[in-house]
């Protein structure tokens, strides 16, 4: 079953890709600073297709089944995006050009950067970010930037809920933060008197993932905002869960400071085997000046006959680049289009969709799999991975039996708050269909639980591999073929 | 748009979640937030976005119409069909981080391919599963360094010759911490050796360009060895394309090794996504950041592919990680293994080797000119020269526009003191033809020169 | 779950065994089995280092969790664990033995009596089990 590795495939001699002969005089070779070999395998063209042919079949994917991962929002990628995306305009186009040669990619990012604007109620916005995790980092130096402006250096702290992903706890020590971590309440919001007893002249600002990893909007989001505001403190909004809030709020307009938006999650560009994503950060008229440089803006006014005229400007108190060039262009073309396609109330149904689906699908399962949450939930919910009367069984068990269903699993595990968690995100591209087949599978398996647990604990039994022995390759550590 | 439910499915669900509207669910939201008017255009049809996307395209000129001569950490190569052949199976770009191994053998095996070939590429023992780009892998460099000598060194000596923009990178990433950034302003005309008068015994990393920004190429096996002697790990920034031809930094003692990937079948796309090349020395593996792939074996004894030393990242350590990164330019990183795969051994050497004979054509060439000479014409180098104009930059290259070429890359723009220098590139894309048109066109600015 | 009466217990779960002025630091059984599998040990210290309570003296990971230990006392260093790094699944097989990590002199016996005894860490446990 198992594909072979390409140095395995290799023959001495072969071949894949020619190129034309030099048509100019030979130079010489640097004296001393040449390479005597070059280790890479010798394979033909037909085998290099067949070989990443063979091991594309061994993935599960959007395109060839659901993917209910939660906080990753596995949407359907529409095949529209990957031919704008790849239009000779957008691709063959050099970073650096003269900016009068450019005004086609200038143009988009200008009209990407007020749609993102619009859509958080934001007054500013760097599309530079390559990432989430990326944008976390943008927007944490923002805000250090923004308060040591105002000469306040040793507001340092920066307080983070449990429930958060690991990102903001990392983003914020590199930005050499330190980090409080807050507790959640019974009904899965922050604990509002722990907040208040960390609110201080030291506070930087809060984290907030909104909705939280438990899917759940919380409850106190306007006293969270009064109490960090009046301390002084700004507050980062996490967009990792803006699927929720399309249309439905905008987090500008409930008092976020500062946000990155997931264009991979939110706006359905691919995911593609873990990357590239690509990670906006949006901010309020008080720390415009302080993002990254640079960014697209109007350099000349159009007229009835003439665009305007696109270029780069750098903002005044810029924290500085955080990257090369101007951010995963390739990626915003495929943003852009999908939010031309929906227009505003398009993208209000993609919010409302993705909450009813996630709604809908806790409804069918609460009775099956324990929800510790009871109450409406955003685009995501999570439950418990565990069974009444199949007390061995985990949460691990019940995901590698989906697999054999031929279905993604939920994000186990994570909330860290949450015991034995599966943390379910349907996302608004799935039919009812698909989601009954879901529960229909999730019943089967709560069955087999008490019946033949043994079936739970070895499973996957359908897949290409079993499961992997993850000690051995940490002990082991082969991580090249030789 | 890309909703399948119908009226009747949808009033089903409702009754099921016991709301009347799907209003209901978002009474949680404050009223006088809730449900905002969005000042967006109207929806368009997938026939009309298309049609929209394509006239903004056709605004941009493009490296297929002009002859291109501009490099300066991006570079205009051709990609084997067979690279986006691939990167368009949905198996592969609807993926997301491998982290049901299972299922994701796909996925996984081709990062331990990668990882394998950026390996044997760099000369290096392991490989993560990519950063961004050149930038921030230079930037995650820094932090790896930080952290090897758990902060008991902070000071990072940076060469001037690395590019601009990973430099200023790496000023952004450390403004909070307490890392100092040192060398990275002194003058580039001097070569690496330079950089010693800045390390110290609290030195932590020594970094270099290779080819150097200015496209130079030496031979750093001294400045490694002092480094090392005082005690600091030794960073080499890569073209990789370069490494078909010259020696891998993994021979002359680096210790970090990283790049930007795009010149290994990654579309110039106005900046990105690239990819970002990081590898180090086995020692230092723990302390590396990113995804890293492992083998090991399945219940059925099968050889198969995990993501291993997660302990590291950041879902685990959190505030305590080296990187906050998450995720790794997974489709990028597929590009450069296909592309690596498809070249090969003979075609990485023999594209290499083309970039190599047609930019020291032009450079001969063009060092013929009256009033053009080299910058530093006893100094090696690989595809890009950096060139002492007649002229400003910005009036050659406005000159060579109308021409139908894009000139080189002005390089007083990040070096003041290098007025009137021009930075060219020269890849396997720039037929003899061309060269020769961009000659004769520069002619023209020496022709002026002699006659004053 | 074992927690031999004899040692000295702290809240992140180290261990220090006191032979006269001599004292021995592990990681506790409790926390090799909430680790599980352990794949990696690392010391950060080495003989004649002089460190103080709370300073990180080894770092172990599995292929789920990462713990910093932290010395549970002051003292001068006089050996550290050689053979652990290259077994460090003795951590989950015997962690107050041979999975021991650092000996120290101790610079000040008085930091005992800060610590929890077996009774004490006993019922420390039981509390984060709920």
């Amino acid at each position: 079953m198992s594909e072979p590795l390409l140095n395995e495939l290799s023959q001495v001699g072969r071949q894949g890709v020619r190129y034309p002969a030099p048509d100019v005089p030979l130079a010489d070779l640097p004296d001393g600073l040449t390479r005597h070999d070059l280790p890479l395998p010798e394979v033909s063209e037909i085998d290099v297709v067949r070989h990443f042919t063979r091991l594309s079949q061994l993935n599960h994917s959007i395109d060839t089944g659901f993917y209910p991962l939660g906080s990753c929002t596995m949407k359907y990628n529409p095949k529209i995006n990957e031919e704008t995306a790849r239009l000779p305009g957008f691709l063959w186009v050099h970073p650096l050009q003269p900016v009068e040669t450019v005004q086609g990619s200038l143009a988009l990012m200008y009209h990407l950067q007020e749609s993102i604007k619009e859509i958080g109620g934001f007054a500013a916005v760097t599309l530079q970010p390559a990432a989430g995790a990326h944008g976390e980092l943008t927007g944490v130096l923002i805000m250090r930037a923004y308060h040591a402006a105002n000469g306040h250096t040793e507001r340092k702290k920066i307080l983070i809920p449990d429930s958060a992903h690991g990102t903001n706890p990392a983003s914020s020590a590199m930005a050499g933060l330190q980090v409080v971590q807050l507790p959640s309440d019974a009904r899965g919001n922050i604990d509002l008197a722990a907040l208040e007893a960390e609110c201080d002249d030291t506070l930087l600002g809060l984290m907030l993932t909104n909705p939280n990893t438990l899917g759940l909007f919380d409850e106190h989001l306007e006293d969270i905002v009064r109490l960090v505001h009046d301390a002084g403190g700004l507050m980062y909004g996490d967009g990792a869960n803006m699927n929720a809030l399309l249309g439905i709020a905008r987090p500008g307009d409930l008092g976020i400071d500062v946000m990155h938006f997931n264009l991979h999650k939110t706006f359905s560009t691919p995911h593609g085997g873990g990357g590239p994503g690509s990670g906006p950060v949006a901010v309020s008229a008080a720390l415009a000046d302080f993002l990254p440089a640079p960014i697209v803006d109007i350099i000349e006014p159009g007229d009835e006959e003439l665009p305007p005229l696109y270029g780069f400007v750098t903002p005044k108190h810029s924290i500085g680049r955080v990257k090369a060039f101007h951010g995963h262009f390739g990626i915003f073309v495929r943003a852009y289009t999908y939010i031309l396609m929906h227009g505003a109330e398009g993208l209000r149904q993609v919010a409302e969709n993705a909450v009813l689906n996630a709604n809908y699908l806790m409804a069918k399962l609460k009775g099956t799999y324990p929800v510790p949450y009871e109450r409406p939930c955003m685009h995501e919910f999570v439950a418990e991975g565990q069974v009444e009367g199949a007390p061995d069984v985990r949460a691990l068990d019940i995901a590698k039996r989906l697999l054999d269903y031929g279905i993604h699993p939920p994000t186990n595990y994570f909330p860290l708050i949450v015991h034995e968690a599966l943390m379910i995100e349907p996302t608004e591209t799935e039919s009812k269909q698909m989601l009954d087949g879901f529960v229909v599978a999730l019943e089967q398996i709560a069955a087999e639980a008490r019946t033949n647990p043994e079936v739970l604990h070895t499973a996957p039994h359908n897949t290409p591999v079993g499961r992997l022995d993850e000690v051995k390759a940490a002990k082991e550590l082969i991580l090249t073929w030789e | 748009m890309f909703f399948p439910h119908t009226p009747h499915d949808r009033e089903e669900m409702l009754r099921a979640t016991g709301v009347n509207s799907i209003e209901d669910f978002f009474t949680v939201v404050p009223a006088a937030q809730r449900f905002p008017r969005l000042n967006l255009p109207q929806a368009m049809s997938e026939m009309d976005a298309a049609q929209e996307l394509r006239h903004i395209a056709e605004a941009n000129e493009t490296t297929r119409e002009f002859a291109c001569f501009l490099g300066a950490g991006a570079y205009n190569h051709y990609t084997p069909a067979v690279v986006d052949s691939i990167l368009r199976r949905g198996e592969f770009y609807t993926a997301y981080t491998p982290y049901q191994p299972e299922v994701s053998q796909g996925t996984l095996q081709a990062i331990f391919e990668y990882q394998s070939m950026i390996c044997a590429l760099t000369g290096m023992e392991v490989s993560n599963a990519s950063h961004y780009d050149g930038a921030t892998a230079v930037a995650e460099a820094i932090s790896m360094a930080y952290a090897q000598f758990r902060g008991k060194r902070t000071k990072m000596v940076l060469s001037p010759a690395l590019h601009p923009h990973y430099r200023t990178t790496a000023h952004t990433y450390t403004q909070g911490s307490e890392v100092t950034i040192n060398g990275d302003d002194s003058a580039p005309a001097a070569g690496p050796e330079a950089l010693l008068s800045y390390v110290d015994e609290h030195t932590a990393l020594v970094m270099v360009q290779y080819p150097d920004f200015f496209g130079r190429v030496y031979d750093l096996s001294a400045l490694a060895e002092a480094t090392h002697e005082a005690g600091a790990l030794f960073g080499v920034a890569v073209n990789p394309l370069a490494l078909g031809l010259l020696t891998p930094p993994g021979e002359f003692g680096a210790d970090i090794v990283v790049g930007e990937g795009q010149p290994l079948g990654i579309p110039l796309s106005f900046g990105g996504p690239y990819l970002g090349i990081f590898a180090t020395r086995k020692e230092y593996v723990r302390k590396m950041a990113g995804r890293l792939v492992g083998q090991t074996v399945d219940t059925r004894g099968q050889r198969g592919f995990v993501l291993t030393l997660t302990a590291r990242e950041q879902h685990i350590r959190r505030e305590r990680a080296t990187s906050n990164i998450c995720s790794n330019q997974g489709l990028m990183m597929l590009a450069v293994t296909v592309y690596l795969s498809a070249l090969g051994k003979h075609g990485l050497k023999q594209v290499a080797t083309l970039n190599y004979h047609k930019a020291h054509y032009a450079a001969s060439r063009i060092a013929a000119l009256p009033g053009f000479s080299l910058w530093q014409p006893k100094t090696p180098f690989f595809n890009e020269f950096t060139v002492q104009c007649p002229v400003s930059v910005a009036e050659i290259n406005a000159h060579l526009l109308e021409h139908g070429i894009l000139g080189g890359y002005d390089v007083a723009q990040d070096y003041p003191a290098l007025q009137n220098h021009m930075l060219l590139a020269v890849t396997e894309m720039n037929r003899r033809e061309e060269i020769d048109l961009l000659v004769d066109v520069l002619a023209e600015f020496a022709q002026e020169d002699s006659h004053e | 779950m074992k927690v031999p009466s004899d040692l000295k217990y702290t809240k992140n779960d180290e261990w220090v065994k006191v032979e006269g002025d001599v004292a021995i630091v592990g990681i506790t059984d409790y926390a090799q089995e909430q680790l599980s599998d352990v794949v990696f040990v690392e010391i950060l210290l080495s003989a004649g280092d002089e460190a103080s309570q709370g300073e990180s003296c080894a770092t172990v990971e599995s292929v789920k969790a990462a713990a910093d230990v932290y010395l549970p006392v002051s003292g001068t260093v006089t050996e550290t664990n050689e053979d652990l790094p290259d077994n460090p699944e003795m951590v989950n097989s015997d962690p107050y033995g041979e999975a021991w990590m650092v000996k120290l002199t101790l610079s000040d016996p008085a930091e005992l009596d800060g610590l929890m005894d077996a009774a004490a860490y006993e019922a420390y446990c039981q509390e984060r089990e709920h």
